[in-house]
């Protein structure tokens, strides 16, 4: 075999900082981890059903490439209907694997060599690389944690240069959970605006926003042709191992992405499609039972670890809490690792989403009640001897 | 339904401190109302659900639902009737239905035996009841909400971004 076989490309990929550390926590046994991205709710039964019966009844087929017609059809109600954001089915809805194809496909569809694409930091690992693997160019924002780890139009402005091409905002976000309203976002959208730039907002944890409405990017005055709107079912339904997503946006830059996908990926699978179809239609009852829920955690967890000294921001949004560590005089890593060893705990190292992480981790309050207490109290134990 | 009730329902166990951090008020407060519900009788009390499924010593486990007409009484209807039945011991739940039949009862015995001389001794031939029918429970799948098996594990991953 020929040397160099990898690309250049992927060769100079950023490797992930914290793989050792997932290894350590994967190879652990009896660990209570508070490092899991997504719910700890199996996805509600009558969704499963769904995709059950939809199994007996033959639908194993491919479907057309933009997804089910009757899925876009309840995808674009609902977004009418929560909203009054409107979609045309056939010319500006596409049906993912997941948000995290629908990303990649983005990127691909709008960047030449030399575009940058801002990107928040910390921030959801893909953002970076995918930018990148799709020829343009990540360029982070540095969030601070003064601000709560928030974008002020400041730093917005401070970032933007010609080469700018696009900007990726994910609110509510994880890790931080940081989330804005829509009078932080209009701020945010005049500058933007004025820079002519498209906006790629991940918004799949709007549902699970606490203490004011969301508001999708593309609802601000003058933004629904500038931006590309991403969401999914994984975080309010449930339904992470499905993987369907989809996105919203202007017909040129809809049809660009259907050609990449129609080659890469042909369509998203019909059965996870069909429950889609069954989550947006079915009772909504179990989807508020989870939020409540989350959202009772969030208070706990908060509560809980400003009282032990890591003082932490209450998140908007989202199943995350992004306490700084500093106090301990550890590194996010190490503090990870040692509560690890030491306690049998499992967070996820602040530096996992970029370096302005030093210094934080991030707690997924996406874990039982009881386990969440149990874990609260042993990283108690292990601060204090700290 | 208050949070605070609906806390209490999932786990009875929970402490005022920790409804408190979930609730976001105060520690006095949330033991002031548990208080008030107490004594107002809307927290009749506290017990922990057994799977009776799960017992070795499986005595004292027979239950039958019992449909049950009666006659109703002048200017009393059926509460007096009731009260007549559900004052037994082995009566465990009595409700008063629409439909084909008046009464439902839950009754549990230690065996059949039991639960077969509870109907024909006592129940049967009371003055105003016209007629019985008894189911004998054969399995509890779910229960007030609680499914009685072992909790449906989630099979995430340990750690993920």
């Amino acid at each position: 075999m020929k040397k160099n076989i990898v690309s250049q490309k992927v060769k100079e990929m950023r490797p992930s900082g914290i793989r050792a550390f997932f290894d350590l926590v994967l190879g652990m046994e009896d660990v209570i981890s508070l490092g899991v991205g997504e719910p700890d709710f199996v996805t509600p039964w009558h969704i499963r059903e769904s995709a059950i019966y939809s199994i007996e009844e033959g639908y194993t087929s491919y479907t057309s490439n933009k997804g089910l017609v009757k899925l876009r059809t309840y995808i674009a109600q609902n977004l009418k209907k929560r909203f009054g954001l409107k979609y045309d089915t056939n010319e500006e809805i596409l049906v993912t694997v997941g948000v995290s194809e629908a990303i990649d496909l983005v990127m691909r569809a709008i960047l030449n060599p030399g575009d940058k694409v801002l990107i928040c930091s910390p921030s959801y690992v893909s953002y970076g690389p995918v930018a990148e693997l799709a020829g343009g160019q990540a360029k982070f924002i540095s969030l601070k944690p003064g601000n709560g780890f928030k974008l002020t139009p400041q730093d917005l402005k401070k970032n933007i240069d010609p080469d700018v091409k696009a900007i990726l905002l994910n609110y509510p976000c994880n890790p931080t959970g940081v989330s804005y309203t829509k009078k932080e976002l209009g701020a945010l959208n005049s500058i933007i605006e004025k820079h002519d730039i498209l906006v790629i907002s991940d918004e799949v944890y709007d549902e699970l926003t606490y203490d004011f409405d969301h508001t999708p990017f593309p609802t601000l005055p003058g933004a629904r042709g500038r931006t590309v709107y991403l969401n999914g079912f994984s975080k309010a339904y449930a339904m992470t191992g499905w993987r369907v997503g989809f996105a919203c946006g202007p017909k040129e830059v809809i049809q660009a992405m259907t050609k990449i996908h129609q080659y890469t990926i042909m369509c998203a699978p019909i059965v996870s499609q069909m429950a889609a179809c069954e989550a947006l239609v079915g009772p909504r009852k179990p989807i508020e039972e989870m939020k409540r829920e989350y959202q009772r955690r969030r208070e706990f967890v908060t509560s809980r670890l400003n009282e032990m000294g890591l003082s932490c921001h209450k998140p908007d949004g989202a199943f995350y809490a992004f306490p700084s560590i500093k106090k301990t005089g550890l590194s996010s890593g190490l503090f990870a690792t040692r509560l690890l060893k030491s306690k049998k705990v499992a967070v996820v190292p602040g530096t996992a989403f970029g370096p302005e992480g030093e210094g934080y981790v991030r707690i997924s309050y996406a874990s039982g009640f009881d386990q969440l207490k149990e874990a609260l109290s042993r990283m108690e134990e292990f601060i204090k001897k700290n | 339904m208050d949070v605070i009730l609906e806390l209490l329902r999932k786990d009875a166990r929970i402490t005022p401190q920790e409804i408190a951090k979930l609730t976001k008020k105060n520690v006095d407060q949330v033991k002031k109302k548990i208080k008030k519900y107490e004594k107002d009788g809307v927290l009749l009390g506290y017990k922990a659900i057994v799977n009776k499924e799960m017992l070795e010593d499986k005595e004292g486990e027979v239950r039958a639902l019992i449909e049950v007409k009666v006659m109703p009484q002048k200017d009393l209807g059926f509460d007096k009737v009731a009260e007549r039945i559900f004052s037994f011991p082995e009566v465990t739940s009595c409700y008063l239905l629409s439909g084909s039949y008046d009464l439902l009862l839950v009754v549990e015995g230690r065996d059949l035996k039991t639960v077969s001389r509870f109907v024909a001794e006592k129940l049967s031939p009371m003055e105003n009841v016209r007629g019985t029918v008894t189911h004998f429970l054969l399995k509890k799948y779910k229960e007030d909400g609680v499914m009685l098996k072992s909790k449906e594990e989630h099979k995430r991953l340990a750690i993920s971004y």
